[in-house]
């Protein structure tokens, strides 16, 4: 079971939301050794989407090279306070998660 | 000579699988990334030039309209703050690369119309090298970078 993401997003200057966000993830890069010397296979974040009321406002897709739980911070416009925005991510194994948090 | 077949390939087999993940993404499972068929061969690639090609970004202008903010040394390359602003106009894609890790390309992203071009993240860097910020902006490429001193590398 996956750890649920942190959000933060607070509307500023009554123009722009300012979202914060920390994905619970340890972004395996495939190149580190476990104790016992073995490669531990790349397990990391693929891709994500921000969703305010259905519609996108920012998605990407991550390499090996983001850091562990990826932290992002980013601004859109044309949302209220008390409107609800959606973090959904899906890591190399398939294995994703939705959660959801209300501007203020 | 770095061959396009394996490229083809990738695009056929998107293609192939497109009805699967169609049905994933209206079923709100996929991110839309995945539907539009974004190469991940751009992550694999080992080389600058072959990530800037998979990216279709080999001719990006260099621009004064992009700030990129890392810090002049890195202590901890596994934890190296990141922050890419531009005043272009239209941004609709910024990417971050790191010319010296094993896989170059580190992230991309997708800005729709009412996002700000401004994005703050964490990288990891190997060694000391260069970040490379590429904003595609109108349908062109334009790029920035900056020198990262890392003391102990973090990939």
């Amino acid at each position: 079971m996956s750890t649920p993401s942190k959000i933060r997003a607070s509307l500023k200057d009554g123009a722009y939301v300012e979202v914060r966000m920390l994905m619970y993830h340890d972004m395996e890069n495939g190149r580190r050794k476990d104790e016992a010397g073995n490669l531990v296979p790349a397990w990391h974040i693929a891709e994500f989407r921000v969703q305010h009321q259905g519609r996108t406002v920012l998605e990407g897709q991550f390499g090996t090279s983001v850091s562990k739980n990826p932290y992002l911070v980013f601004r859109f416009r044309g949302a209220n306070k008390g409107d609800v925005l959606s973090l959904s991510w899906q890591d190399n194994r398939g294995d994703h998660r939705v959660d959801e948090a209300i501007i203020d | 000579m770095h061959s396009r077949e394996g490229v083809d390939g990738g695009r056929r087999q998107v293609l192939k699988t497109g009805g699967v993940l169609g049905l994933f993404a209206m079923l709100g499972l996929l991110p839309a990334a995945a539907l539009a068929g974004i190469d991940r061969k751009a992550f694999e690639a080992k080389a600058l030039n072959e990530a800037l090609d998979a990216l279709g970004a080999l001719i990006a202008e260099e621009s004064a309209l992009i700030t990129l903010t890392a810090p002049d040394v890195a202590e901890n390359g596994a934890l190296v703050p990141v922050t890419v602003e531009s005043t272009l106009a239209d941004v609709e894609q910024i990417s971050i690369l790191a010319d010296r890790n094993p896989t170059m390309l580190v992230a991309q992203y997708t800005l729709p119309k009412g996002t700000d071009a401004y994005l703050s993240t964490r990288i990891r860097m190997a060694e000391t090298s260069n970040v490379i910020v590429l904003v595609k902006a109108g349908g062109r490429f334009y790029r920035a970078s900056k020198q990262v001193k890392v003391t102990a590398g973090g990939c």
